[in-house]
């Protein structure tokens, strides 16, 4: 094992995975509660395929990924919350319509320019070797923006997250902390997905909060937990994608399957033992 | 003192008019209760008193109370239910409308949240995860939450919707406490008409065409109140 960690550190590739990875899976998680809790997990489905479709336009405008990804999902997140909150549109299906139709055009992109290679595959399931020098700067610095804002507008992150009629009453514009969780989310996704692929990038935001909830119960336990298992789970899945060459996303989503179970199980037993000993 | 002044409000949405030409005042210490059958614009009404929605025509005024004062009790939606948060956490959000732009709570709002979870005796509950608790228990935490968003007035939606007869009149006891003993003005969405002459000193009675407002007493006398109590048919 130390062999391993000591070859793994050896090489800049992965030192650069492990650094934006770290930053992506800190705040992924830490946004996915209030998604999940919200029910808008299907905002981060629909929001990393439209990024794929991005990544696909500008791999054939030979521009850089990142600073075309970075405004057309934003541009997707502010349409997807505003579907979402809307009634008169089911909320749910149209998010489907978007995210396939996005993927569509990216895949029809990709066949009419380079053919579907193994960058493609690489979009879509990830790959550890994707993040050059400067997009470690950039996803860095928005990573960074993304957790100041995050504590920053906790409590208030809290408060609408809990009860959104409340919030609005006495005076805390509700509208205006959905549109930030949602912009936040779409900036960590276009961050996160060469690495993780487009495909498996929503399940970082899901599975980290989804598990803590298992086990913790008080809002601030669930945000520490979720926040230090995406983490540790990210890390676990790099060392396994180097180790046996799969996809990085792949491995990650697997090990974060793990932790759901180990919880959920772990959540089984303490309620029987609770029982047992009433 | 009059708190609240509504004089001719008309509202609505989607071109559908919701509230007709509601007009009543409210002093300090009031107990309102507002009744009437489904789709008379009940929750409209009280979306215009919490600033939400503007009326079209007519005016909503306060006197010594500012709009992000009011402390309101939403009806609980499905989030909620299985929401992993410890009471405390709930209570202190409340207190959310006295930081304006600043990100943290201070000391302060920790002890007002403090102070109204033992005002409404669920000290014990404090540390308990919110999705633990039975209803009657959340609408306290809720209630605790409210207070800590106001000392005047407090707004209930149908507070008292899914808990069962024994928790419904706890719940009730402790609303009519909060208005005796702390002075602070309670309107409520009521379904529940027999409570809402109990406890209530004056009555909007919401009605598509025409409706009432008056103390208590004279609401008792008219036909409407006969009707909705289930006394005199057609009378």
């Amino acid at each position: 094992m130390p062999d391993l960690l000591r070859e793994l550190f050896s090489y800049a590739f992965i030192i650069r995975a492990l650094v934006v990875g770290t930053m992506v899976a800190l705040c992924a998680a830490l946004l996915g509660i209030s998604l999940v809790l919200k029910r808008y997990s299907m905002i981060g489905e629909g929001l990393s395929h439209v990024g794929f479709g991005a990544l696909a336009l500008a791999m054939t405008l030979n521009m850089a990924p990142l600073k075309v990804s970075i405004p057309i999902v934003a541009v997707a997140a502010f349409l997807l919350l505003r579907i979402s909150e809307s009634s008169k549109i089911k909320g749910d299906a149209a998010i489907a319509l978007i995210s396939s139709s996005s993927l569509a055009i990216g895949v029809i992109i990709v066949s009419l320019t380079t053919g579907m290679n193994t960058d493609v595959c690489n979009y879509m399931f990830g790959s550890i070797l994707a993040m050059s020098k400067s997009d470690v700067y950039l996803s860095v610095a928005v990573s960074a923006v993304v957790l100041i804002l995050y504590i920053l507008f906790y409590n208030k992150i809290f408060a609408v997250t809990f009860d959104e009629s409340f919030a609005k009453a006495t005076g805390t514009n509700a509208g205006r902390y959905n549109m930030l969780i949602a912009l936040l989310t779409a900036l960590t996704i276009v961050i996160g997905m060469r690495m993780m692929g487009a495909m498996l990038i929503s399940s970082l935001i899901i599975f980290p909060a989804l598990t803590s909830m298992r086990l913790c119960r008080s809002f601030k336990s669930v945000v520490i937990c979720s926040a230090l298992l995406s983490v540790v789970c990210f890390f676990i899945g790099i060392v396994i994608s180097f180790s046996f060459s799969i996809p990085a996303g792949a491995s990650v989503v697997a090990v974060n399957l793990a932790a759901f179970l180990i919880f959920y199980l772990t959540a089984l037993i303490l309620k029987k033992i609770l029982e047992v000993s009433a | 003192m009059k708190l609240i002044h509504c004089k001719n409000v008309t509202m609505g949405y989607d071109g559908h008019i919701a509230v007709n030409n509601i007009s009543f005042d409210l002093e300090q210490g009031d107990y309102l209760c507002i009744v009437g059958e489904n789709g008379t614009g009940k929750s409209t009404l009280m979306k215009g008193i919490l600033g939400l929605l503007k009326p079209i025509s007519g005016q909503i005024a306060f006197n010594d109370i500012k709009q992000n004062e009011i402390g309101y009790l939403p009806q609980q939606t499905i989030v909620q239910k299985d929401f992993p948060a410890n009471v405390f956490e709930v209570v202190l959000s409340g207190c959310l409308n006295r930081r304006g732009f600043l990100p943290f709570y201070s000391k302060k709002e920790k002890a007002r949240a403090r102070e109204n979870i033992a005002k409404l005796g669920i000290n014990e509950l404090k540390k308990k995860s919110y999705r633990d608790l039975s209803g009657g228990q959340q609408q306290r935490v809720l209630l605790a939450r409210a207070l800590c968003a106001t000392e005047k007035l407090l707004l209930l939606d149908e507070p008292v919707t899914g808990l069962d007869p024994v928790m419904t009149k706890e719940l009730y006891a402790l609303i009519s406490k909060l208005n005796k003993e702390l002075g602070i003005t309670v309107i409520m969405i009521s379904h529940d008409i027999n409570s809402a002459v109990q406890y209530g000193n004056k009555i909007l009675h919401m009605n598509i065409k025409t409706g009432f407002f008056g103390l208590t007493k004279e609401y008792l006398a008219t036909d409407i109140c006969r009707r909705m109590m289930g006394g005199v048919e057609n009378a």
